[in-house]
């Protein structure tokens, strides 16, 4: 199981800012480990933020976005003290949500 | 058709949009829903690859696109880019790296609501043209910029 991500979000002047930290190799399918074997591609492919059931953002990725992946956006509304939640789905069907309560 | 669409959005949130919407020709099948992953565009090899696979054959270049990003990166394998567009209705984001295996890096859907700006950290094996590619209203625009990388991020 993938450790948690890191989730901040603040809310000010009507807009909610999300910073999101995950925590995955995002192998890309193309390194070669030390006896010469390809590595198999490992990436998060979809991403998905949600505030109030509501999707605020949602992405797919290729294996292109760093390891560890970080994301940053902004969306209208918010209000402190309510959760927004984020899931990745990568490529082998492994799975996280976590959320985190603006602030 | 804004009206239109406030009403759909409050119909329902999920899957139920999705095949609304769809079925008001508003987004095409496979265009935007959040659980399919495009395939063709990742794994197309060249920018022309992606785009022919977004859909997006011969977008118009736009001077309202910003990609926030170092001239130079000293690490390939992190790059913080940022993309902000200030064309009214954008859709969708998406960030194109010219000379990495495959193009296609990311592409962020953005619901009404969601200020048309993200960042994120790519890997870029060389230095290379990066696109910010903007689908707003439906139509496509771009914006390139170069970022020099003086370590590769693939192979390491």
């Amino acid at each position: 199981m993938a450790d948690p991500m890191r989730i901040r979000a603040t809310s000010k002047d009507g807009l909610t800012n999300v910073k999101v930290l995950m925590s995955h190799e995002m192998e890309t399918g193309q390194r070669k480990d030390g006896s010469g074997k390809i590595v198999p591609a490992h990436f998060i492919q979809n991403v998905t933020a949600t505030y109030n059931g509501k999707t605020v953002l949602s992405a797919q990725w290729g294996p292109a976005v760093s390891k560890n992946p970080f994301l940053e956006f902004n969306f209208k509304g918010g209000q402190k003290g309510d959760k927004i939640q984020v899931t990745w789905t990568d490529n082998k069907g492994e799975k996280r949500t976590d959320e985190a309560a603006i602030s | 058709m804004d009206y239109e669409r406030r009403k759909t959005l409050k119909a329902g949130g999920g899957a139920g949009l999705l095949a609304l919407l769809a079925a008001a020709g508003i987004i095409r099948p496979g265009d935007a829903l959040a659980a399919d992953w495009n395939k063709a565009a990742f794994e197309g090899k060249s920018t022309q690859d992606a785009l022919k696979a977004m859909g997006a054959s011969a977008p118009a270049t736009s001077g309202d696109i910003v990609i926030r990003a170092a001239d130079i990166a000293e690490n390939g394998a992190v790059v913080p880019v940022g993309v902000e567009s200030k064309i009214p209705g954008t859709q969708s984001i998406s960030i194109l790296i010219d000379k990495n295996p495959s193009a296609l890096a990311a592409s962020f859907d953005l619901p009404a609501g969601t200020e048309p700006s993200v960042t994120t950290r790519v890997k870029m094996g060389q230095t290379s043209d990066v696109y910010a590619l903007v689908k707003a209203d439906g139509k496509f625009y771009m914006a390139k910029k170069e970022i020099k990388v003086t370590l590769g991020g693939c192979g390491g």
